[in-house]
């Protein structure tokens, strides 16, 4: 299911639900039920081909927790991150936002794999974050002095006041997954998705990146950040989710970095070396990016 | 000097030319608005086809004698929702079903046209367009709808941008993502329908492609890309018509080939992206390295 930039004119037709009658666009989003859990899937499945993409998925997130989701290329883990977005719809099993589906929330931000962007668009910055605030706008009215306060706000949190002015393809690979945090920012979203943020950066953008998830986690947001890097998973996460078209486990890295749930996702792709206090993980042979969507076309 | 402003006011004392001027300039400047989207989105062979589709439109509406810009609209509507539910039958990819309506709707016009030899449909007026028979009513007609495009594009401004920039997006922030799409493909049709008797529905891909995509590689934010693409297809439309009436060029191509010219000249020279400045920048980093 590749996105339609720069392809033909795309009607796909699976890919956007449930947003476009009329009734829903004049609805509001409903009320956050603040009791239920931020992310509560059961029995998520969806098919593709003869096989799965993913099957049986189930999970509950409590609020304010930073999750990894590691696995294997064709894991799945975009299309998950595509299904709690509301932007994907499984062929069974639900999905629950803050007690609701996923297709009313404005609350929900998806950052796309930077290979997805088309980063030579003719936008500015300061333009990318606002559209984060452009559904709380409604139709017909143009951003007030406030709502520009508010991007601002937001970019001077992930440390891009200065950038603003910039188009978006001149920035640095850190700098351009930050525009899409101050986005995230911007919408008020109280579940972020990141898909793959650190593949390909440096060290120090990696920190300025999690400085500022652990920000947004102070405030109660709960991110899922989708990585390659199983030892970086380990170090900085407070769960991790490992899958690989099923959910294999989920837990704190110690709870979920076992020989055999390892074996179960990588099969013999992974090194396993036992040191004192539990497993140390060498590598997963994986590569860059690329995610299973390619292949679901 | 006052030889050259007569030289140049000279053509603009017929009244046909005085409405031509200003049908090309409603086009000239419409077109390439709509046509960032094109550019942007991946638009180009669905604008195209839809121009193309519109032919049978045109002939039908003209045999019943309904107004040609009704039987256009209709068709060029139907025809993207035709569109729009063959690709949905996943078997046959969109790029394909696109090509089946368009080729087959072109040859159902050319057809029905050559049934009617006796009439006076003129198909390469529907073609090339005929910007020196315009009426006042057609000019009026244009006007309105011309308005109505611009007015549609700045109501939905922030809409389509999210839309054209990420679809995803658009769909996380729930806007209407398909209603949108709809809107964009009418405002094609309507636009398309607009430029027929201009530059011709082998033609409109020009007006809607060419300017966007010089504006494209001049400015690096959408305002500014519309309101050049919008400058560059006045310009070539005024160029054009001299053209047209001093080296007696027809005047559809003539404007396209004024466009044409443009974009090469903004291809080579376009600062930052053009041929010549990436040549320059290679040069200097080269040397820089040895």
């Amino acid at each position: 299911m590749e996105r339609p930039r720069g392809t033909m004119y795309t009607h796909s037709p699976r890919v956007v639900e449930s947003t476009n009658s009329m009734a829903q666009l004049l609805s509001r989003p409903p009320r956050h039920d603040t009791l239920a859990p931020p992310i509560e899937l059961e029995g998520v499945t969806l098919r593709f081909n003869q096989g799965f993409a993913l099957k049986d998925i189930a999970f509950s997130l409590p609020a304010g927790q930073l999750v990894a989701v590691v696995g294997p290329n064709g894991a799945g883990k975009t299309t998950l991150f595509r299904i709690i977005a509301g932007t994907l719809r499984p062929d069974s099993g639900s999905v629950h936002v803050y007690g609701h589906g996923p297709g009313g929330h404005v609350c929900i931000a998806y950052v796309p794999q930077r290979s997805q962007v088309d980063w030579s668009f003719p936008v500015t910055v300061t333009e990318v974050v606002m559209m984060g605030r452009i559904r709380k706008l409604g139709f017909f009215r143009w951003p007030s002095r406030r709502d520009w306060a508010f991007v601002r706000q937001a970019l001077d949190r992930v440390g891009m006041l200065d950038l603003g002015d910039r188009q978006i393809g001149e920035l640095s690979g850190g700098q351009q997954q930050r525009v899409f945090l101050a986005q995230a920012l911007a919408q008020e979203a109280e579940v972020v998705l990141l898909d793959e943020p650190l593949t390909g950066l440096d060290l120090p953008s990696q920190e300025a990146i999690f400085t500022t998830l652990n920000d947004l986690k102070e405030d109660g947001v709960t991110i899922m950040v989708a990585t390659h890097d199983l030892n970086l998973a380990a170090d900085r996460f407070d769960l991790v989710m490992l899958l690989n078209r099923r959910l294999i486990a989920f837990g704190t890295p110690d709870e979920v970095y076992t020989r055999s749930h390892l074996f179960e996702a990588y099969g013999g792709s992974v090194h396993v070396i036992s040191g004192e206090d539990g497993a140390v993980v060498l590598a997963d042979t994986c590569c860059e990016g690329e995610e299973e969507h390619q292949r679901h076309e | 000097m006052s030889e050259i402003l007569g030289w140049l006011a000279q053509p603009f004392g017929y009244a046909f030319m005085v409405r031509g001027l200003w049908a090309s300039m409603i086009v000239g400047i419409v077109c390439p608005i709509l046509g960032t989207y094109v550019v942007l989105r991946g638009m180009a062979f669905l604008g195209d086809a839809l121009a193309h589709i519109i032919l049978p439109g045109v002939v039908i509406a003209f045999l019943l004698g309904w107004p040609l810009a009704a039987g256009a609209l209709i068709i060029g509507v139907l025809a993207a929702l035709a569109i729009g539910a063959i690709s949905k039958r996943a078997e046959i990819k969109e790029d394909a079903a696109i090509g089946i309506v368009f080729a087959g709707a072109f040859a159902l016009g050319v057809a029905l046209i050559s049934l009617q030899r006796s009439y006076a449909i003129d198909l390469a007026h529907i073609l090339f367009g005929d910007l020196l028979g315009v009426s006042i009513s057609d000019l009026w007609l244009m006007a309105g709808l011309g308005a109505l495009v611009l007015l549609t594009i700045f109501a939905f401004y922030k809409e389509f941008l999210v839309l054209s920039f990420d679809p995803i997006l658009a769909t996380t922030l729930r806007l209407p993502v398909t209603f949108l799409q709809n809107l964009l493909l009418v405002l094609l049709a309507v636009v398309i329908v607009i430029s027929i008797q201009a530059v011709g529905v082998a033609l409109v891909l020009a007006m809607l492609v060419t300017p966007a995509s010089a504006a494209y590689l001049l400015t690096r934010r959408l305002p500014y890309m519309m309101l050049s693409a919008a400058g560059i297809g006045a310009f070539s439309s005024l160029i054009g018509l001299y053209l047209s009436y001093y080296a007696n060029v027809a005047s559809g191509p003539a404007i396209v080939l004024a466009e044409t010219a443009i974009f090469l000249l903004v291809f080579l020279i376009a600062p930052g992206r053009g041929v010549m400045w990436s040549r320059l920048r290679k040069r200097r980093e080269d040397t820089m390295v040895s």
